[in-house]
């Protein structure tokens, strides 16, 4: 199912800002515009799996071993050295299925992302737009091998080279070599790393954001008898109400004062008597969103206060 | 009063239920399975998706209530992925993957896999020949470890008995099967990330291999144990090679379409690539365990030179029967490209 096709994305995208933003048009034409992981979310998701991955490890090692020291407690021969293997058999399989299949594992569930990834909000999507395909999550975790564990191997290695010089330079071009494939994320701006690259996937954000109440709302209950001028309505623009939306939700008084000031000055509006700063401000947010999605549905989308349309 | 008659406001209030409704099953979803919603539900999902998308275009153009469109973006992209998602059981991509997508993918990969054998077959024959030539090449192609005293200066008696009797004390069958599989299983997937690097390491890697076959037949060939080894090596030997010349030949194919994108991009070329040998490997991991099964056990119970080279061949049969046979059965059998070819 290709996504970028049929219907043509409809224009009004606003200019991609911050560069973080990444044009996504879903099968109905609809841009969701999705944020990309950021390196620094992608390597504490990372960070966080590895500690998990470990922590498993070695609980899974200790009860295993617990369990065979005291079954051999028991004292039969025979039983003894087969516990002894078998312990060791469920440690190689638990080594080699946790090191390749945990991250395929979690990232073909319905969130497609592994713990870590989960705690910092981001998820696995296919860059196309199309199914995350288990073929594609196999192949960027097995690209893991040359993006993590070469480069350690190389670490370590290094650390045993001694006093060779040469062997000391051999390790040296590795670890430049390797880290090449590790730092990959940071020289391409979607921060793919070798395995999105290969598997055709991206990481992107997934924030469960909350339905918050309507500042109209808010307004309404206030109450307040404040009048304002067409001219004193339309002083802003649609910048300018984003940000007084973000002043009254974040509720600083501090802020809040010091905005109340500014507008007040910019419409020369006199203080009515019992007048807050708060009631002012949400009084003004309704009359200036008012205005301006009036304005809308005529066509005029006013950017902000310099705009003149 | 005149805040209710801002459109905006209107529009949010007779939509908000269906958004609410939204976000309560796909927190249901998200959380366990959709094993946990009834039929009802889970056919309203696709239905509030649209109705939740359309709102968001809405809001778009007619209302300037921030909090409100990023709540709907976000709504609208945890249910894309719900929507547009994979939700097929495991059993049923399982069967997928083992009637059609492996031996598919192994197929499409066919150039690819001639070169890995042509680099084995010819790494082996120079491994032969220079160790035949001269024993002391045997030194750098196998490294002592591996050797464990099967080297020149061994005897016709110590090589045929680790043919046979494998040094005496018996390691458990089952831990010897596990380490070779789990080892063997790493190399493959380390051979198919190494293309990335432009195919070199890769080719390395066959290489070193296929050498280290050479040195070995060199060396008991000169003890007239030829025909011995061979049962030895290739009872298990078919699937293991056959494995890691696959695993190479996936990353081959990734190097290659990076290194040569074509007419296309270098970053749609890649993923190309990518998901096209992704399932070889897969399929690579699954092979090492059934070779694994036969190192560890197999050989170790068999000790007939014959039987050895039954299983060996039959082996061969099975595997290149199952990947390259023309099938009849699954009318998109042909999905990636060159397999029609191959055919």
């Amino acid at each position: 199912m290709t996504v970028v096709g049929s219907t043509p994305a409809p224009a009004p995208t606003p200019a991609p800002a911050a560069g973080q933003f990444r044009e996504f048009v879903t099968p109905e034409g609809v841009d969701l515009r999705l944020r990309v992981g950021a390196a620094g979310e992608r390597a504490a998701a990372f960070l966080l799996d590895a500690v998990f991955i470990v922590t498993t490890l070695v609980v899974f090692v200790l009860l295993v071993g617990f369990a065979g020291a005291a079954l051999a407690s028991l004292g039969v021969e025979e039983l003894r050295n087969g516990l002894g293997s078998a312990v060791f058999i469920v440690w190689l399989l638990g080594f080699f299925f946790l090191r390749n299949f945990y991250f395929v594992f979690f990232e073909l569930s319905a969130r497609a992302a592994t713990p870590g990834k989960r705690i910092l909000g981001l998820r696995v999507a296919a860059r196309d737009g199309g199914r995350l395909t288990s073929e594609a999550v196999f192949a960027r975790n097995a690209m893991r091998e040359i993006e993590v564990f070469l480069p350690l191997t190389f670490l370590l290695a290094s650390g045993a080279a001694g006093d060779d010089p040469v062997a000391g330079w051999v390790m040296l071009l590795g670890i430049l070599w390797t880290g090449g494939f590790a730092l990959f994320p940071l020289f391409n701006r979607d921060r793919l790393r070798v395995g999105d690259f290969v598997a055709g996937t991206w990481v992107v954000k997934s924030p469960r954001e909350k339905l918050t109440i309507d500042l109209l709302d808010a307004q309404e209950t206030a109450q307040g008898g404040f009048v304002f001028t067409a001219d004193q309505a339309g002083a802003y623009g649609i910048k300018e109400l984003h940000v007084l939306e973000d002043v009254l939700r974040r509720k600083d008084a501090k802020t809040m004062a010091a905005v109340a000031e500014r507008i007040r000055a910019k419409i020369a509006w006199r203080v009515q008597s019992g007048e807050t700063d708060a009631s002012f401000l949400s009084a003004y947010y309704a009359a200036l969103r008012g205005r301006l999605e009036t304005r809308l549905l005529f066509g005029h989308r006013r950017k902000d206060k310099f705009d003149k349309a | 009063m005149k805040a209710l008659q801002l459109k905006s406001r209107r529009f949010r209030a007779e939509r908000e239920g269906d958004w609410r409704r939204l976000e309560s099953l796909l927190a249901r979803v998200e959380g366990r399975s959709a094993a946990g919603l009834s039929d009802e539900e889970l056919l309203a999902i696709p239905v509030l998706y649209r109705a939740t998308l359309s709102s968001l275009s809405v809001a778009r153009a007619t209302s300037l209530d921030h909090a409100l469109i990023d709540y709907l973006e976000s709504l609208s992209t945890r249910a894309y992925f719900f929507v547009y998602g994979t939700r097929a059981g495991i059993g049923t991509r399982l069967g997928r993957f083992f009637r059609e997508t492996w031996p598919a993918a192994v197929r499409g990969l066919w150039r690819e896999t001639l070169v890995s054998l042509a680099i084995t077959i010819a790494a082996a024959v120079v491994g032969y020949i220079l160790v035949s030539g001269d024993p002391s090449w045997f030194g750098g192609m196998v490294g002592e470890g591996l050797a464990s005293g099967r080297d020149p200066t061994a005897t016709t008696a110590f090589l045929r008995h680790t043919l046979y009797d494998d040094g005496g004390k018996q390691a458990p069958l089952a831990l010897l099967a596990t380490y070779l599989f789990s080892h063997n299983a790493q190399i493959a997937i380390f051979a198919f990330a190494l293309g990335f690097a432009f195919c070199l390491p890769t080719a390395f890697l066959l290489a070193q291999n296929g050498l280290m076959l050479g040195a070995f037949f060199a060396l008991f060939v000169s003890h007239g144990l030829g025909f011995e080894l061979g049962g030895w090596i290739f009872i298990h030997g078919v699937t293991e090679l056959f494995a890691i010349i696959l695993g190479g030949a996936a990353g081959f194919r990734i190097g290659w379409r990076v290194a040569f994108p074509g007419d296309r991009t270098r970053l749609d070329a890649a993923a190309e690539a990518g998901r096209a040998a992704a399932p070889v490997v897969a399929g690579v991991v699954l092979m090492l365990v059934v070779a694994g099964l036969l190192e560890g056990f197999a050989r170790q119970l068999i000790q007939n030179d014959w039987a050895r080279y039954a299983i060996a061949i039959s082996s061969l049969i099975i595997w290149t029967g199952y990947f390259y046979l023309p099938r009849r059965t699954g009318p998109r059998a042909p999905i990636l490209s060159g397999s029609g070819r191959a055919a």
